[in-house]
């Protein structure tokens, strides 16, 4: 034992040292990587992020530079602190408490001191910079609008969170993001790379020289310019006429999927989310559940489709041969199933072809037809099935798969969708309401457009998108090559026949543009919310599609105008007056423009909120805007002028 | 002075390969933990680097010269070389230079010399002649009393010039003292007041002196031979006046910052965001030290590729912290490395020394063995994080010239005692 004493003590000791060698070096997690090693300064040279043009190369996002004052606090110096304070124009407070955050944040890391100083204060500032040691200027760049349009199409940019950070190591504390829009669906193409220096420094923080000679520095690569599909004139104009209304407006050339305005309104100006006051008024934005400005209503708002669906049903019963398009079918003011009865506004007795079924919106006839397509099959589990595939084949009931940041699939149901409420028997009739697009079936603006487009090029359409030119890029193979629908082309006559009629003789005769061949449906969706748990119905939003013109057709869209009322009343204005804009450059339907720019929906908006009875549809007036506020959206128009 | 041509070869070889090993591994890691910047000039001996390898080049002559020595004259000579130690020592009160809190230097022109480093040797040399003595008989009290004397004086000369380190590493002579005859009772004790000391800071007193009072009874009734009554009733006074002195002493007499160490080392504060404060401003070099070594991972960054150690994140990495460098460079192979040469060198001086067949060089060998083994213990202990700073530098591998020469005239003399064992029939 006396002698082994010191002996056990030194293979204790040696032993317990590669135990606690294994567990430092090899069982803590240490990854040797230069990004996470403090000893090592990572200093970034952010290159230029690209800058946004619309598709006539009018240029709508560029940059601008800012100035955020960054603290270190092991390195301040005491300071003449009245004098800095006076200089931020910050009191001593807010000094006092940015300080101690930066402090907790940490002792030798950088910290926002004061972010985005304006290029006047910037100016002061600089000169005595040299006075307040541990301070300096760090220069950023920041997005800069040129119009006050396409905030939601454009987004916008913001501090990478943690939660980003993580997902994605390129990005380090305070670096920038795409964080909605363009902004977010081409962010590497427009942010560039970001260069690196690797500097060895030492324990005071102090710069040793470049860490292995620069091995392992990267230069810079700037970020791609990118041309939008956007046409910026008619992005401001659709704005404009959906001035105190909601819903969405979305414009598709057909012959190549190009989006070529997307209005979403309420929209705000972009320039409100760049800067100090981005938090701030984001916060604003994102809290205003009720008109909710952020929420994409074009591309995230799910609807019924209402009356624009029947041009679908038209299509799928065509194809599959239940009926041929000169077949007469009686209406009888309404659709008799079993003992219940769909009501129509035809006179009682009408017999509609489907030029004429389409023109008048019959829901007797649609009714039938759909009933037909169920049925075609031995029963009608099998026939929703087809239907539903053909349906889809137009891009409905599924993400559109673009490059839009956002979006909702809709819904398109199949035979699957009603096992939970129809296990065993499965009729025509149950569904019946998906004949004139209400009931189960739900779309966002953006697949209506769609399939207006699909329906233009008489069976084929591009995926919607928002990208026309990336310098030494070339686009997406999915943007070019053209998707199929199930339907032969023969079919789209008669229903493009239809529409065309819906402009000459029907629901939208009163929206005619001279000149121009125009084919729309319109449609009028019943609508209901919940007011104190109580299912109340709301004024019917208003729906419109078209393209035009007929042949070669070169633009498609559709309207969405929440509780607008019946589908002439404000869809199909704003549909007629887009159109017009866009292929003629000019307004010559001053009456429609100015029935638009005239008129409000907010009271209507206000309703459910109002905690009062009140009454719809036909039992509504119309709000009409004091004459400045319209003057000032008709001077803004005057600017769109070519 | 050879008496025989093949003199040399009865050097323990293995011996002075371990050492030769350690000492070029150390200074490679002083090249790395001094160097500024990107460049290494070696003939710059205004560097660290530069001056230790004139130290090295010094301490290749000091090697000869000791190994030509007669292996006798260290014993005859043993008693005047102990009292010059002792002289330098006390010289240090008159003209002793103060670097850092410490008065432990002479200054010669440019140079610097510590003596408590040349002290140890000379303590062991002066124990080995006195337990080897013939009339000396360590089981006797008054020779242990005599023994405790010649190692209290280098130490508390030491501890006057503030070096509390060095003076602790003179406990390390207590294995040699165990070794040739010292009663259990001084292990039981020792050990005993360790494991008070640390549940009474740990627990606090209360539940220290329960825990005493239970053993020391339940020890009673377990022995079959019951000792007088009085003897576990003095012990357990004992164990609660110790426990209460030693919080009295950690709470009114160490100082805050040694109070820190000791509460970071048995964890005492419990809030963690405190502790990382803690750890950060009064632990900063051990916090940085562990970071360094940590970041080695398996296989380290490679020889002058420690960022930490390029960039002196660990203050004091030349000397104290240099296992720091090793950790990050070499990462866990290099350490484990070191660590075994250590081991196979302390190993190799203990073999040895139980296979001489005098008394004063089996005790010199032993005392050479423990002085290493706790320089090694504490240093690289603190250096991971395992016990409380106590700034003490590793043999061999940190910078110094004075350090160098000391362990290495302290191991010399032994390695020389050695080849001389044929001799001693």
């Amino acid at each position: 034992m006396r002698q082994i004493l010191l002996f056990i003590s030194i293979i204790f000791v040696g032993i317990l040292f590669i135990a606690r060698l294994f567990f430092l070096q090899v069982y803590q997690d240490n990854t040797n990587n230069l990004y996470e090693d403090n000893a090592i300064r990572k200093v970034y040279d952010y290159p230029k992020r690209g800058f946004v043009y619309d598709r006539n190369g009018k240029l709508l996002v560029s940059n601008q530079p800012s100035y955020d004052v960054m603290v270190i606090p092991r390195e301040v110096k005491p300071l003449d602190t009245l004098e800095f304070c006076s200089l931020l124009k910050i009191d001593k407070e807010q000094f006092i408490t940015t300080y101690k955050k930066a402090y907790t944040y940490s002792p030798r890391l950088p910290y926002v001191f004061l972010p985005q100083l304006s290029k006047e204060d910037y100016a002061v500032l600089q000169e005595k910079m040299r006075k307040f040691e541990g301070f300096y200027i760090q220069k950023r760049s920041l997005r800069n609008y040129e119009t006050t349009i396409g905030a939601n199409v454009l987004g916008d940019i913001g501090e990478v969170n943690q939660r980003i950070m993580n997902k994605n190591p390129y990005y380090k504390m305070g670096d920038l993001i795409g964080m909605q829009g363009i902004e977010a669906s081409y962010e590497t193409t427009l942010r560039g790379v970001k260069g690196i220096k690797f500097i060895q420094k030492d324990r005071f923080n102090r710069n040793i020289g470049p860490y292995k000679k620069g091995k392992f520095d990267t230069l810079p690569e700037s970020g791609k310019d990118i041309k939008t599909t956007i046409d910026a004139t008619l992005q401001a104009y659709g704005e404009i006429l959906m001035a105190n209304k909601r819903g969405g407006i979305i414009a598709i050339e057909p012959s190549t999927g190009e989006i070529l305005s997307m209005v979403a309104a309420p929209t705000y100006n972009p320039n409100l989310l760049v800067g100090r006051d981005r938090s701030k008024n984001f916060t604003k934005l994102y809290n205003d559940s009720i008109a909710k400005p952020l929420f994409n209503r074009s591309l995230q708002g799910v609807y019924e489709p209402g009356s624009p669906f029947k041009l679908m049903n038209a299509l799928v019963a065509l194809q599959e041969g239940v009926i041929s398009s000169d077949e007469k079918i009686t209406c009888y003011a309404g659709y008799k199933y079993g003992n219940r009865f769909m009501k129509c506004h035809c006179r009682s007795g009408t017999r509609n072809d489907m030029v004429h079924g389409i023109q008048e919106s019959c829901n007797a006839y649609f009714a039938t037809v759909y009933r037909r397509i169920l049925d075609k099959p031995e029963n009608a589990s099998l026939g929703i099935n087809v239907w539903s595939d053909h349906v889809k084949s137009f891009g409905l009931g599924n993400f559109l798969n673009n490059d839009l940041y956002v979006g909702q699939p809709g819904r398109i149901p199949n035979r699957d969708y009603y096992k939970e409420i129809y296990p065993k028997t499965f009729y025509s009739t149950y569904t019946i309401s998906n004949a004139i697009g209400q009931g189960e079936v739900a779309t966002t603006p953006i697949q209506l457009a769609n399939m207006i487009a699909a329906i233009a090029n008489r069976g084929y359409y591009f995926t919607p998108h928002i990208i026309k030119e990336i310098k030494d890029e070339t686009l997406d193979l999915n943007y070019t090559t053209p998707k199929y629908t199930t339907i032969d082309k023969q079919h789209f006559e008669p229903v493009i026949e239809g529409m065309l009629n819906v402009y000459t003789h029907g629901t939208a005769k009163y929206l005619q543009i001279p000149d121009i061949e125009i084919c729309g449906k319109t449609g009028t969706v019943e609508n209901f919310v919940k007011i104190d748990s109580v299912k109340t119905q709301l004024t019917d939003h208003s729906i419109f599609v078209a393209f035009a013109p007929k042949n070669n057709p070169k633009i498609a869209i559709a309207v969405f105008v929440e509780n607008g009322y019946f589908g002439s009343r404000f869809a199909g204005k704003i549909a007629s007056l887009m159109i017009e804009k866009y292929i003629k450059g000019t307004i010559t339907r001053k009456d429609l423009e100015n029935f638009v720019l005239n008129h409000s929906l907010e009271d209507e908006y206000a309703k459910p909120y109002s905690g009062v009875p009140f009454k719809i549809n036909r039992g509504t007036t119309l709000q009409t805007i004091p004459i400045e506020e319209v003057n000032k959206l008709k001077a803004q128009l005057t600017k769109l002028e070519p | 002075m050879f008496r025989q041509t093949d003199r040399h070869f009865k050097f323990d070889w293995v011996t002075i390969i371990l050492f030769l090993i350690l000492v070029v591994f150390g200074w490679m890691n002083i090249l790395s933990a001094s160097h500024i910047g990107t460049t290494i000039d070696y003939t710059n001996f205004s560097q660290p680097y530069g001056r230790q390898l004139i130290f090295i080049g010094l301490t290749l002559i000091l090697i000869i010269f000791i190994l030509s020595i007669d292996a006798k004259f260290y014993e005859r000579f043993a008693s005047l070389i102990f009292i010059v130690s002792m002289l330098s020592l006390v010289g240090l009160f008159l003209f002793g230079k103060n670097v850092n809190g410490a008065t432990s230097w002479y200054g010669i022109g440019g140079m610097t010399l510590q003596p408590s480093e040349f002290a140890k040797a000379a303590t062991a040399l002066a124990v080995a002649k006195y337990i080897s003595d013939l009339n000396t008989d360590i089981r006797t009290f008054k020779d242990q009393i005599r023994i405790f004397i010649i190692i209290i004086i280098p130490a508390f000369l030491i501890l006057l010039q503030n070096d509390a380190g060095s003076t602790l590493v003179y406990a390390s002579f207590f294995f040699v003292l165990y070794r040739e005859g010292l009663p259990k009772i001084y292990l039981t004790l020792a050990l005993t007041l360790v494991a008070i000391s640390i549940l009474a800071l740990k627990f606090g007193p209360i539940i220290t002196s329960v825990l005493a009072i239970v053993f020391i009874i339940a020890n009673y009734f377990i022995q079959k031979k019951k000792p007088v009554i009085l003897q576990p009733i003095l012990t357990v006074l004992a164990c609660i006046v110790i426990a209460f002195g030693i919080k009295f002493f950690y709470q009114n007499i160490l100082q805050p910052h040694q109070q820190d160490r000791i509460s970071l080392w048995l964890r005492l504060e419990k809030d963690p965001q405190k502790i990382a404060q803690m750890r950060r401003d009064i632990l900063y070099n051990l916090y940085e030290s562990e970071k360094a070594i940590s970041s080695g991972g398996f296989s380290g960054r490679g020889f002058l590729e420690g960022t930490r150690t390029t960039g002196k994140f660990v203050p004091e990495q030349h000397t104290d912290y240099i296992f720091s460098t090793v950790g990050e460079e070499w990462g866990f192979l290099g350490s484990v490395f070191v660590v075994i040469v250590f081991v196979l060198l302390m190993l190799r001086v203990l073999k040895l020394a139980e296979l001489q067949k005098s008394q004063f060089s089996r005790v010199y060998g032993y005392s050479v063995a423990s002085i290493l083994f706790f320089h090694f213990m504490i240093n690289i202990g603190m250096v991971m994080g395992l016990i409380p700073t106590i700034g003490i530098p590793l043999p061999f591998f940190s910078y110094g010239g004075s350090g160098l020469w000391g362990f290495t005239i302290l191991l010399f003399i032994f390695i020389k005692l050695d080849s001389n064992r044929i001799n001693e029939w």
